[in-house]
């Protein structure tokens, strides 16, 4: 059985989809990634879609639900490295992923979660000094 | 029909080839109005050859099957001829006329030829008709072909011209679309856009609109899904070069580009990418 692995690093998690998304695999990812986030606390989800290239109407939906539930948890997602072919079908899907944050890369997309959780995080830290 | 009235045809031919000639000519050049796209020598020149291929072709016996073996050179002559004129801007009727003016000149001496008999008098004309009927169809069949080939090739140059992505700027890219923007060349124009971004790996992609002539719900919808798709890969798009007309053409078809950023000059879009681009790294490395 296919597992998807998810890597904490740092105060992030890594998740990299590198099999064919199926259904029952999307709803693991979904349970477990849930979990992971309470259990660690973490401040961002990063997940690397670029070696998936098929993508139907339902992992769409999971992988807006999926950023909706880390946002709940207070964690900012980033889904990086989307494939022309599975953002044109997204987009003719009518899945515009609204409230999910992107970039072309895993590398960019950790700048852009540590730029916004860093710009958070320096507002009490500000008269304290940075602790790093 | 019987052989003796077969015969008719290319033995007139024949015999009057020079009077059918300078009848036919003249008949073609009242057409023309004054034979402005052709000179008159190379009209004789096609036309003495086709008189005498013609004649060449009818001795063979079967006249009315033009599609068979010994119309070949007739048919490759007349090829020549609808090409040619096709290019120089001749209409389909025009150029038709070419075997159709033949008509008048080939009857009068039919009738001539058989005044005492009307009963092959009918049957020769009838024949007479039917070939020309047939070669007239075939100059515009070969008009009509060329005119298709040149229109196919002309809209593939047309597409290929019409998508050129260029980078402006490192992380920079620019999309000027010129044309009519129907599915078909936005599906085009995205592809080529997305595939870009991932080669070069830009955070920013301008659509100029500027050739655009026009914007209606269609086209916006697809600027929309274009700019859309590159957010969900995470290049953001700006729109730029949307003249008054269109600005107020969209408000009034009510299309909501709030979520989008728009610009009036490819200059303005440029200046706003490269402060987007400035929040996060600084702008000139040194190399």
């Amino acid at each position: 059985m296919d597992r998807i692995p998810i890597l904490k690093l740092r105060d992030l998690l890594l998740v990299t989809i590198q099999v064919d998304m199926h259904d029952r695999l999307a709803m693991q990812l979904q349970d477990e990634l849930t979990t992971k986030i309470s259990e660690t606390g973490a401040r961002g989800v990063l997940i690397d879609i670029s070696s998936l290239d098929i993508v139907d109407s339902f992992i769409g939906r999971m992988i807006a639900n999926i950023a909706a539930m880390a946002r709940v948890l207070d964690a900012k997602t980033v889904v990086v490295g989307m494939q022309p072919a599975v953002a044109i079908t997204l987009v003719e899907l009518g899945l515009t992923l609204p409230g999910v944050r992107t970039a072309l890369n895993v590398d960019k997309g950790m700048a852009l979660l540590e730029s916004t959780t860093r710009a958070i995080e320096d507002l009490p830290a500000a008269d304290a000094g940075r602790t790093e | 029909m019987s052989a003796a009235t077969d015969a008719v045809i290319p033995r007139i031919l024949k015999a009057n080839e020079a009077d059918l000639l300078d009848e036919w000519l003249r008949e073609q050049l009242s057409a023309f109005r004054a034979g402005s796209r052709i000179s008159e020598s190379d009209l004789r020149g096609q036309s003495r050859e086709f008189l005498n291929l013609l004649q060449q072709a009818t001795q063979g016996g079967n006249i009315a099957d033009v599609q068979g073996p010994s119309y070949g050179r007739v048919r490759d002559l007349l090829g020549d001829v609808s090409r040619s004129r096709g290019l120089q801007g001749f209409s389909p009727s025009e150029t038709a006329m070419f075997v159709f003016s033949l008509k008048r000149p080939l009857f009068t001496r039919i009738r001539h030829e058989l005044a005492t008999d009307p009963d092959s008098l009918a049957t020769v004309t009838w024949s007479a008709t039917e070939l020309l009927d047939k070669l007239g169809l075939y100059t515009t069949e070969v008009y009509q072909k060329s005119r298709e080939q040149v229109i196919t090739r002309q809209q593939q140059e047309l597409l290929e011209l019409s998508t050129p992505v260029v980078k402006l700027w490192d992380g920079i890219l620019a999309l000027p679309m010129i044309g009519t923007l129907d599915s078909a060349r936005t599906q085009v124009v995205m592809e080529s856009l997305l595939q870009r971004i991932v080669e070069t790996g830009a955070d920013i992609a301008i659509i100029d609109i500027t050739g655009v002539p026009t914007v209606d719900t269609l086209t916006a919808q697809h600027l929309l899904k274009t700019v859309t798709a590159a957010r969900l890969m995470g290049a953001e798009c700006i729109i730029s070069g949307i003249r008054p007309q269109i600005a107020q053409t969209i408000v009034h078809l009510g299309v909501d580009l709030g979520a989008v950023i728009t610009k009036a000059t490819l200059a303005d879009a440029f200046r706003r990418a490269l402060e987007m681009r400035g929040q996060r790294e600084p702008l000139l490395k040194p190399r």
